[in-house]
């Protein structure tokens, strides 16, 4: 049987009193994308340090394909590429000579470089660009040279921390299509996120993380059919009259067997209601019977935001300003 | 082994490259030695004739060089603070290599700097007139005794990027030992006419040795017993500062 690509044990970290990992458990399978999604201070900074190697954990186990990021450090980090955070290009530095350097600390050989360095300004949109040094670069083309140069070695896995931080949003999907190809062959690829878009858009699996805890792990369709519940929002024409018909409409359905609950905004009704097909018609014959003049009337599945407030019970945007 | 050096020659490349595309630092680097030499060298010419002969030029040569030597190797951990500084230094600790090249692949590169910076004194004396007494073989000389006194000044350095937390405090350090390091020597004057205290102190001074060592080679020849006495202590302070940057870097580095 082969080792999972990431496989996390009971890992614990604490930074003086700050606890950073409570103790956190996950298996990452081959060629996923693997996604850890909360807000800054969550630990998630933390835990890809660990399995980079840049950080010991105080108690628990980390291994990538099957080898310890402690005990063989050496070895973890020829199978892993690390993108952190923060740009880390050279200014100095064109694309060719970065690709060059960085092949030169993974050892290829200059016969495998060539070729690889080739694929690689092409993957990532910077043809044409070879040539120009990074200090004339955009952020966003900075970004994806630093992608290239963690992917220079073919890893195993890739570590990207909040790869789409600050880009725009043409940008941001350029990112993502590179992600995406890079599942395409093969590559495992394990990403930190606090954008709920991303996560949905990318990731195979996610982990919900708060607080050093993992609150919820699944596939985004998994977690969000775990809620058991749909988010009927009904809006009605705008006027103050119709302010006391959209109470007496929540009053109503609230006694629907169907109904979880409601959050009234201005002149919309949320109505969640458990994942049923006769919900919809339920709510349409109450508002008929109330006489209630309908706008428009939407029925969805719940995203990850409403997941991630399901778990932790807050929502993902006012996760405080701890880093780690 | 053939991977580290293969890491090794990596870093190497890339403060080259930094060295091609920086040609004003380079250049302004070298703006204080030849301000030294042309005008300090100038006009206290009249004043010097006892010192050694009757040019001060030749005289202060050396210094210059010693002074070269040192503030390029002292600079030379600068670079290391930046990586430090904008997490490209943490970026790398990700990657598989022996992480001692960095350190080699930074001393490298800022010796090759520094000799360049030397042989440009050279000739900058030589089109002054300055006859270099041992000739050929002595310019090679001296440019073996800048990198003796180099090894360990960079190695210093080198160990202040990784000790110190931000580079504004690594310029105060250099900044405050620059002066005493030249006025504590045998840069301008000869020890011998330094009042007593800074005698003292100018004798534990290495830059001393090395600035005697190359002023005999300059003006007045081979000097056998003065030249193995010199490499002798370079070679002592080489080794001590080797043995404590290696305790350094293992704490920071590892």
């Amino acid at each position: 049987m082969s080792n999972p690509a990431v496989r996390i044990d009971e890992l614990q970290k604490n930074y003086g009193p700050i606890v950073a990992l409570a103790g956190i458990s996950l298996e990452v399978d081959k060629g996923k994308i693997f996604g850890l999604l909360g807000p800054n201070g969550a630990g998630k900074t933390t835990t890809v340090r660990i399995l980079a190697t840049l950080a010991r954990p105080d108690r628990g186990r980390a291994e990538i394909s099957g080898i310890d990021v402690v005990r063989d450090p050496i070895g973890v980090r020829r199978l892993i590429g690390y993108v952190p955070q923060e740009l880390t290009v050279d200014p100095y530095l064109t694309v060719r000579e970065h690709l060059n350097y960085y092949a030169d600390l993974y050892h290829l050989s200059t016969a495998a470089r060539e070729a690889r360095v080739r694929d690689l300004i092409a993957l990532t949109g910077l043809t044409g660009q070879e040539d120009r040094r990074a200090r004339h670069f955009s952020g966003g083309m900075k970004k994806k040279l630093d992608l290239a140069c963690g992917l220079i070695h073919r890893p195993a896995v890739l570590f990207l921390d909040e790869p789409s931080l600050g880009l725009d949003v043409h940008v941001r999907r350029e990112v993502w299509s590179y992600i995406l190809k890079l599942r395409e062959e093969g590559t495992t690829v394990f990403l930190c996120t606090n954008y709920m878009d991303e996560a949905e858009r990318l990731c195979d699996d996610v982990a919900i993380i708060d607080k050093g805890r993992i609150a919820a792990i699944g596939s985004p369709g998994a977690l969000r059919s775990q809620l058991k519940r749909d988010v009927i929002s009904i809006e009605i024409s705008g006027s103050d009259a119709n302010q006391q018909r959209l109470e007496n409409l929540e009053r109503a359905v609230s006694r629907l067997g169907i109904v979880k609950g409601t959050v009234k905004d201005g002149t919309q009704l949320r109505i969640y209601v458990a994942s049923d097909e006769s919900a919809l018609p339920q709510i349409l014959q109450a508002a008929t019977a109330l006489t209630i003049p309908i706008h428009s009337i939407t029925h969805s599945r719940p995203g990850l935001d409403e997941v991630f407030l399901q778990h932790t019970g807050h929502p993902l945007a006012d996760g405080g300003e701890r880093h780690g | 082994m053939v991977e580290f050096a293969q890491e090794s020659k990596g870093q190497f490349l890339r403060w080259m490259i930094h060295l091609k595309r920086e040609p004003f630092t380079m250049a302004f680097s070298l703006l204080n030695p030849v301000i030294l030499l042309i005008f300090m060298g100038g006009s206290f010419q009249r004043l010097a004739g006892d010192f050694g002969g009757d040019d001060y030029r030749a005289y202060l040569l050396a210094g210059v060089l010693a002074l070269t030597v040192f503030g390029n190797s002292m600079a030379g951990g600068i670079p290391l603070l930046f990586d430090k500084e904008s997490g490209f230094l943490f970026r790398l600790m990700s990657t598989p290599i022996t992480r001692t090249s960095i350190v080699v692949g930074r001393f490298l590169a800022v010796n090759v700097a520094t000799m360049v910076q030397c042989l440009a004194i050279l000739l900058l004396g030589l089109l002054f007139g300055v006859r270099i007494a041992t000739g050929f073989a002595g310019v090679l000389t001296l440019l073996g005794v800048s990198f003796l006194l180099g090894f360990g000044i960079t190695v210093i350095s080198l160990m202040l990027a990784f000790v110190l937390e931000n580079h504004g405090d690594f310029f105060a350090v250099v900044g405050v030992s620059a002066l005493p390091m030249t006025f504590l020597s045998s840069a301008f004057v000869p020890v011998e006419s330094l009042p007593g205290w800074m005698r003292m102190l100018a004798w534990v001074n290495p830059m001393t040795y090395a600035i005697d060592g190359m002023r005999s080679l300059i003006l007045s020849g081979w000097d056998g017993a003065m030249l193995v006495s010199m490499v002798l202590v370079l070679l002592v302070f080489d080794t001590i500062m080797l043995w404590l940057g290696a305790r350094v870097l293992r704490r920071h580095l590892a």
